[in-house]
């Protein structure tokens, strides 16, 4: 008791320093947290969050017994898996090509164009996408003069929408990610490279042996981060990108709690749904953790 | 040395690959750049790549800035980002410098709650009702306050804050100076590229930033630009900037209206990259050292 008032006192100003960014986190994280019982209640904005009367697990069932709740899972799940398996890795093989790159002028020069995207908005980056996309775009344009095949209207077809959304991605985030990937490599030790050339292992080798491991630590953290948020993919772009026509393979978990509960108002439905995805996701960080921790030394906590 | 066949093969292809992708990045924006400023009869007759302007036409752009709503838009965007990116830092700042403390007790719990809330949230729909029941909806402090401190950028400033010698401090404390004096005078100075980045990050953060805006806020004098963009672009609303023009004539300048549009929205950040750019490495390898 001594101890803590002895603290209090000589640390006061750091204390009062902390305290907006502690009552924002209590405010703005926490009371949400806590605001997540309305979705076992009928909540009602003229009661409340506590005095709206509870509804025990109506609002998971209707959801787990409804058309979308398969499509949704489905959507946010290949989505994801997508990301994970092309977009993912793109950083790190941009990085290893970079660091092949012996000429420093123009390394930096793909450096500098490739990390700007990373900076344009959402929207235009969406805006572009349906200028370029349209039936009478630019790409249409070029497929028709080169292939000679019919134009495809491609933000309206649902069989495309994953290709575009993933093609996008890449396409904004490459550089930007690789940037990580190329600090661990620069922060390789020389020597072992020049003891890998002593051994006589040529570039391939050296990239394999001594590169790699070495982006190995990064990437095993950015892995289980990946994971963790395998439930929430890029919402914002999705709701701008989708459409009705495009829902079959659009439509996520984040648009459908996004549409159900600030367009259409089914507050405790949706927070159910948002709660479902909030749960698994922790779930799955959890367990990837788990994982990492018993195959290397890597994870997060 | 020799080098090997294998060995040059791969660097033409790996120089060819690299200006293949730097092409793909830049030419998106040259071609908006370039329509922009094209005649519009041509950008509507051509629609394949486009290397050069053709022609010289401003007239998208006196058309963007006539916008009463655009530059309404442009000057509530200047708000979010100056308000919002001022907040952002004050508290991110102090907080970091909290955190990066050694001999505080209630530092680790601080921190748990902190690290905790970036895996397990409430979602958008407690949020959205507790944002109403502060009174915030439909006012400026919706799109400002909720974002107010950024867990990434909290840790990677403390981190960079932790990185400053502890006798800088000491003898700093022996002079009298409290914690308030320390951080100003001697942590923030001496982490500058770090607080650079971190004010980046945030200010294009807010610049870019459209779903809060489309979510809390009602009345259109108070949306930001990328709502009207969104508008612009995605809905295709450009009739209330050409209300003097023919049907016939509005669909080609509807089109370089957009691209203008673009220009206007994105230049400023594009301008401001160049120089920041050289400290990007730093901030995101700092982020990426844990504990």
């Amino acid at each position: 008791m001594q101890r803590i008032l002895r603290d209090f006192s000589r640390n006061r100003l750091v204390y009062a320093m902390m305290l907006p960014v502690v009552v924002y986190y209590l405010l703005f994280h926490y009371v949400p947290i806590y605001g997540v019982q309305i979705a076992f209640k009928d909540y009602s904005p003229m009661l409340g969050f506590l005095k709206s009367p509870w509804a025990g697990f109506v609002y998971f069932e209707e959801f787990f017994n409804s058309y979308y709740f398969v499509r949704l899972l489905r959507n946010t799940f290949l989505i994801s898996l997508y990301s994970l398996i092309f977009a993912f890795p793109s950083g790190i093989i941009l990085a290893l090509l970079l660091n092949e790159v012996k000429s420093r002028v123009f390394k930096r020069s793909i450096q500098t164009i490739t990390y700007m995207p990373h900076f344009i908005s959402i929207v235009v980056v969406v805006g572009i996408m349906f200028n370029f996309l349209a039936r009478d775009g630019i790409i249409n344009n070029m497929l028709v003069a080169l292939f000679g095949i019919e134009p495809i209207a491609f933000m309206r077809e649902a069989s495309w929408f994953r290709t575009i959304y993933i093609t996008s991605d890449i396409w904004q985030g490459i550089g930007w990610s690789s940037i990580i990937y190329l600090a661990a490599i620069a922060g390789i030790d020389p020597s072992l490279y020049e003891a890998a050339k002593i051994d006589g292992a040529g570039r391939w080798r050296q990239v394999l042996h001594v590169s790699i491991p070495g982006i190995l630590p990064v990437t095993t953290i950015l892995l289980i981060l990946q994971i963790g948020s395998l439930l929430s993919v890029g919402d914002e772009k999705i709701l701008l990108m989708y459409n009705p026509v495009t829902y079959e393979t659009a439509d996520v978990i984040g648009t459908f709690v996004y549409r159900k509960g600030i367009l259409e108002a089914s507050f405790s439905y949706s927070a159910a749904v948002g709660l479902f995805k909030s749960v698994i996701s922790f779930m799955l960080l959890v367990m990837a953790n788990a994982f990492a921790r018993k195959v290397s030394e890597n994870n997060l906590w | 040395m020799k080098k090997s066949l294998a060995s040059v093969a791969f660097d033409v292809c790996n120089y060819t690959f690299l200006i293949l992708l730097a092409l793909t990045t830049l030419y998106p924006m040259l071609h908006i750049f370039f329509s922009s400023i094209s005649e519009p009869a041509f950008v509507v007759q051509n629609r394949g790549l486009i290397l050069y302007p053709r022609g010289t036409n401003f007239e998208a752009y006196v058309r963007v800035f006539e916008n009463p709503m655009i530059t309404l838009a442009y000057w509530n965007t200047l708000i979010y980002v100056v308000a919002g990116t001022a907040i952002n830092i004050l508290l991110t700042a102090c907080g970091a410098y909290a955190l990066s403390r050694r001999n505080v007790l209630w530092m680790k719990p601080v921190m748990f709650l902190i690290v905790f809330s970036m895996f397990f949230s409430g979602g958008l729909i407690p949020l959205y009702l507790l944002v109403g029941d502060l009174g915030m909806m439909n006012s400026r402090l919706a799109v400002i306050i909720p974002t107010a401190v950024n867990a990434f950028n909290l840790i990677i400033m403390r981190t960079s804050f932790q990185a400053v010698p502890v006798s800088l401090e000491e003898s700093a404390k022996l002079d009298g100076a409290n914690d308030m004096v320390i951080l100003f005078r001697i942590i923030l100075p001496l982490s500058l590229p770090v607080v650079a980045v971190i004010t980046l990050f945030y200010a294009v953060g807010h610049w870019n930033s459209w779903f809060p805006a489309m979510i809390f806020l009602q009345t259109r004098e108070l949306l930001p630009l990328q709502l009207i963009l969104r508008e612009i672009l995605i809905s295709n609303t450009t009739g209330q900037m050409m209300t003097d023009l023919g049907q016939l004539d509005q669909i080609p300048v509807a089109e370089t209206i957009q691209y203008a549009t673009v220009m206007v929205a994105t230049l400023p950040i594009l301008f401001l990259y160049p120089f920041l750019q050289k400290y990007f490495v730093k901030g995101v390898m700092i982020g990426a050292i844990k504990e």
